[in-house]
């Protein structure tokens, strides 16, 4: 309850932070008809405050399933996840996951979908500033009174990137949030988070099927094996930002780890 | 000779000219049809003889001058004169119908007296009997308006409750499905048992119709909501009751009005049944009292009392609906 509280002061206090995560000797088992379903297998990783890290690997393997366990929605089978030492048991505001689907409200407007989290903690009306802000950042000012079936794929995402925002997480979990544009929307997204990253400072976990999303955002790119997924191979990213597509080094990194996957290009 | 019959056909296929105003046709037929209906009433002999027909074929005739003038009139394009066009074949029918209801009832007497009445017949009875019926409309619409708001209301609550808590559902979903095929009128017996007046027992079953579908559908609704929604609002700090008020039963809500819908629709239909309840008045208790004497016209007057009225609470309801809904996607 102290943690809640301090992590609740701490992301109501309007200021940018971000969190060193520890996953240590995770594994995660789904309940499926009587029998168990090993989905995640001894993963062991830290990810270093302020660090962009991307998780790629084949689809189903569990990476969505290791951002939950991130988030605090739900607990590991076994081991433990640490938010700068301090054990993940439940969710909070101070890390955020987005997910594939925007999954705003349908029900009320852009504005008050920002405003969520504020609301639900129940201190939306003394920082209301925060949620204008929030959708400046994001460009969707002008949509605040629109309601979610009137906005575009990639202007939804935005609002749900508002919706994080607002809260001033110092950890964003993000499950394939560009998965579902149009590639020149997809393009700009990506853009436009390395410079939110760079400018807020959070601590970043992507998860990803696209390699060249991977090797363009993150700092480190974790492969993972098919399930029960654990650690394949990791490589380091040192390029600076921003990063060119066509940087020869960037193609390179990215068929290397296509070639991981077990694709030739 | 080509070219003028190229004109000619040019003319004959073009709208309107622009300010010109296109007749409105029906409104000539529709006009044609009520005076067919005034002509039959006042023209033509009774067989079996109908108080107020005098006045029937007044207002039937003030009808159809009405439709005559408007015709002529043929507003300009705008909401009343889409409202007119859309209902222009309807206004036609009615008039039709008139005719021939009064022709096969008081003119030749095809369709006798008690069974049937002529429209005038149904007239007499606002005519003579609106004070009574005034005050049955009040007795109704007060049960109705108690049954109604109770039920929706409780059946809400549970509803929410069934959806929502596994333990809830656990014992409840389990006899929800019980009682809800049993009709409400069933009830009757055990009513009486239990409660003190028959005025409670009669809102008791009017609740009871109005509650059930109320609290099936949200129910359903509430435990369909997409748990993505829940994950969201736990992710930033919202409480289970956050969950419940802002995210559970505003994502139910659609379901709920299919349930107001419904339990509507059933209230009306066991309000007539709960009026004899040992009812002074109301419209169940007066239809049911015409019955016996068979004052049949009085009972079809009433019915048509009761279908306006249900019509148009259904509209009201249509109403909050439009609005509460209002960001379904292909709603506005």
């Amino acid at each position: 309850m102290v943690a809640r509280g301090a992590a609740l002061q701490a992301a109501d206090r309007h200021q940018a932070q971000s969190v060193t995560v520890d996953i240590r000797g995770v594994s995660h088992s789904f309940a499926l008809r009587g029998s168990e379903l090993p989905v995640l297998d001894s993963i062991n990783l830290r990810v270093v405050a302020g660090e962009f890290v991307a998780f790629l690997g084949p689809s189903g393997c569990g990476k969505s399933t290791l951002l939950r366990l991130v988030s605090g929605l739900e607990q590991p089978t076994q081991g433990a996840i640490t938010a700068d030492d301090e054990v993940i048991d439940r969710p909070d505001p101070s890390r955020i996951l987005m997910f594939q689907d925007p999954t705003l409200f349908p029900w009320t407007t852009v504005w008050r979908n920002a405003a969520t989290g504020l609301a639900a903690r129940g201190v939306l009306d003394r920082q209301r500033s925060r949620v204008d802000d929030a959708l400046k950042l994001v460009g969707l000012t002008a949509f605040a009174e629109a309601y979610p079936h009137q906005l575009s794929g990639g202007m939804a995402q935005r609002a749900a990137l508002a919706r994080a925002l607002v809260n001033d997480p110092a950890l964003l979990l993000l499950d394939e949030p560009l998965a579902k544009l149009d590639s020149l929307t997809r393009l700009a997204l990506q853009g436009e988070l390395v410079s939110l990253w760079r400018e807020k400072g959070f601590t970043t976990i992507l998860v990803t099927h696209d390699v060249e999303e991977a090797v363009v955002l993150a700092s480190r790119v974790i492969v993972l094996s098919e399930r029960p997924a654990h650690i394949k191979t990791e490589f380091a990213v040192d390029l600076p930002y921003p990063r060119h597509r066509d940087n020869p080094e960037l193609v390179g990194l990215r068929r290397q780890i296509l070639g991981t996957l077990g694709l030739e290009t | 000779m080509s070219q003028a019959i190229q004109a000619a056909k040019a003319v004959a296929l073009s709208p309107a000219r622009p300010g010109d105003r296109p007749m409105w046709r029906s409104g000539l037929y529709a006009a044609a049809s009520w005076s067919a209906a005034a002509i039959v009433t006042k023209a033509l002999p009774d067989v079996i003889p109908f108080g107020s027909s005098d006045l029937f074929a007044v207002l039937v005739g003030a009808g159809a001058a009405a439709f005559a003038v408007l015709a002529f009139l043929s507003p300009r394009a705008g909401r009343l004169r889409e409202t007119l066009d859309y209902y222009g074949p309807w206004f036609i029918a009615i008039g039709v119908w008139l005719t021939l209801w009064e022709f096969s009832t008081a003119k030749t007497g095809w369709l006798p007296k008690p069974f049937f009445s002529a429209p005038p017949g149904l007239l007499h009875v606002y005519v003579t009997d609106w004070q009574r019926l005034l005050i049955c409309i009040g007795y109704s619409l007060r049960l109705w308006g108690l049954g109604f708001s109770l039920g929706a209301t409780i059946g809400y609550v549970l509803g929410v409750a069934l959806g929502w808590s596994k333990s809830f559902s656990y014992w409840g979903m389990p006899i929800l499905k019980l009682i809800g095929p049993v009709p409400a009128t069933a009830w009757i017996p055990v009513t009486f048992y239990f409660f003190p007046t028959t005025f409670d027992a009669s809102v008791f079953i009017v609740a009871l119709a109005s509650g059930i579908p109320v609290m099936i559908l949200t129910s359903s609704g509430v435990a369909s909501v997409n748990r993505a929604y829940y994950d969201v609002g736990r992710n930033l700090g919202a409480r289970p009751w956050y969950l419940i008020s802002r995210i559970a039963i505003q994502a139910a809500l659609p379901h709920t009005f299919v349930g107001l819908f419904m339990g509507l629709y059933y209230s009306f239909a066991v309000l007539v049944v709960a009026e004899i309840l040992g009812a002074k008045y109301g419209l169940g208790w007066y239809i049911q009292f015409e019955t016996n004497y068979s004052g049949y016209a009085n009972v079809y007057a009433t019915l048509i009392i009761m279908s306006l009225i249900c019509a148009g609470l259904v509209k009201l309801l249509f109403v909050a609906r439009d609005r509460l809904l209002s960001w379904q996607e292909g709603f506005i």
